[in-house]
């Protein structure tokens, strides 16, 4: 096999979009979880329009994913077909929804995370890549506006809503840590020009957040541990019931649409 | 022979006849403004297989309105007599609210949805100038979502008149 292998390149970039696909895919459901429990009808209409963007993401990113791959599945079949084992989003994502800050603060982590990847996937040499990302990073500045305002007005709010900040911070931040996880594949792709190794992201990632932290004037948490294994496919306890109700209608009725 | 095979198939129109019919189909979600307005259409013409062809990029990613957008041109285009033709998505360069057209701009604003700002605009000095009420036409507004009815649109108070309106976001 050689290094700039056609063939491997493609599996290499349909593994790395799986992942990011599957991330959206799987944060789109939870935020859907608040529909009807949002603290205003606003934040309803906020929480279900980002988990449509991230639907949107998941789709394009699935079906390109389908195509590299060989396979020829789509986005269906990748969404609703596969079992647990087979999913790659990270832990972070997956994590139930917790109290309202617990979601901030995953919106807060995810997004700054997304507008940093997508802003580098612009420049990929695959042109579904580029052309899929510089649209995602317009849809993605506005989440992470709305993490960020919120972060600030919960900070800054009352002693009970700090207080569930910082909860929400301490124990999301060893989550957070797997989104930057850069493996053999995404270093090739990264040296190739067709994807960016995560692991560089982090960096800015710290700098944004922290900022947003301090404005919040709320503490940097430190992390004794750090998540792994999603990208993998180990999943955490609270991943089957997320999956089975995201597949229940294509299980009653396969093949359907509407 | 079923019934669909022997209707009389409408006469094929010239590709530049099909085009203003394409692009006066009105967007689903929005409808006061058309297809065209929304800047929705790249183009339409005949591709190298001789087959009419309508280039579209959708406002946002996995917009759920592409499937009745598609259909609608679909639809357009076997009334022109070319129900062979086809609907082709692209996404670079991406769409843009700058795509929108000043009629599309106006039309918006008559119907209670204000129009989006230039995407690279500078920011504004923020002395209460938001953006203009389309009911009572004040700029002394204020953000209350961004994030409205459908993916493109925010929520914007009016302190003037004390409604609310829907604003198609810049992006």
């Amino acid at each position: 096999m050689t290094v700039d292998d056609p063939g491997r390149a493609a599996q290499d970039l349909a593994g790395y979009l799986l992942g990011l696909g599957d991330d959206a895919l799987v944060l789109s459901q939870r935020l859907c979880e608040w529909v009807t429990r949002a603290p205003t009808i606003e934040e309803d209409l906020a929480l279900s329009n980002i988990a449509l963007d991230l639907l949107g993401h998941a789709r394009l990113l699935l079906g390109h994913a389908g195509v590299l791959d060989g396979t020829g599945r789509s986005e269906d079949d990748l969404a609703y077909g596969r079992t647990e084992r087979r999913f790659r989003n990270t832990l972070l994502v997956e994590l139930p929804r917790g109290d309202f800050a617990v979601t901030v603060v995953r919106q807060l982590a995810y997004s700054h995370y997304a507008r940093l990847l997508y802003g580098a996937l612009e420049h990929s040499t695959d042109p579904v890549v580029a052309a899929f990302a510089a649209r995602a990073v317009k849809e993605v500045e506005y989440h992470r506006m709305h993490a960020t305002q919120w972060t600030v007005r919960l900070g800054r709010g009352t002693a009970e809503s700090r207080r569930r900040m910082q909860a929400g911070l301490d124990r999301l931040w060893p989550y957070a840590a797997e989104l930057f996880e850069s493996d053999e594949p995404a270093r090739r792709l990264h040296a190739a020009g067709s994807a960016v190794a995560p692991d560089g992201l982090r960096p800015a990632w710290d700098e944004e957040v922290a900022a947003v932290l301090a404005e919040a004037e709320l503490t940097v948490p430190t992390a004794d541990w750090r998540a792994t294994g999603g990208r993998a496919g180990l999943h955490t306890e609270e991943f089957g019931p997320l999956l089975a109700e995201l597949q229940s209608v294509h299980r009653q009725y396969p093949g359907a649409s509407w | 022979m079923s019934a669909a095979e022997s209707r009389p198939q409408p006469p094929r129109l010239a590709a530049d006849l099909v085009r203003a019919r394409v692009a006066a189909v009105p967007d689903p979600e929005l409808p006061v403004v058309t297809l065209a307005e929304l800047g929705v259409i790249r183009s339409v013409g005949l591709a190298p297989d001789g087959l009419l062809e309508v280039v579209v990029t959708p406002t946002y990613l996995g917009c759920p309105a592409m499937p009745v957008i598609e259909a609608g041109i679909r639809a357009v285009l076997a009334a022109c007599g070319h129900a062979d033709g086809r609907v082709r998505q692209v996404l670079a360069p991406p769409w843009s609210t700058d795509r929108i057209s000043s009629e599309g701009r106006r039309k918006l604003a008559e119907h209670g949805i204000a129009p989006p700002g230039a995407v690279d605009a500078p920011v504004a000095v923020r002395l209460g100038l938001g953006a203009r009420c389309p009911h009572c036409g004040s700029m002394t507004t204020r953000p209350q979502s961004a994030f409205g009815a459908t993916r493109c649109q925010a929520i914007v108070f009016c302190t003037a008149c004390r409604e609310t309106f829907a604003h198609l976001k810049a992006m």
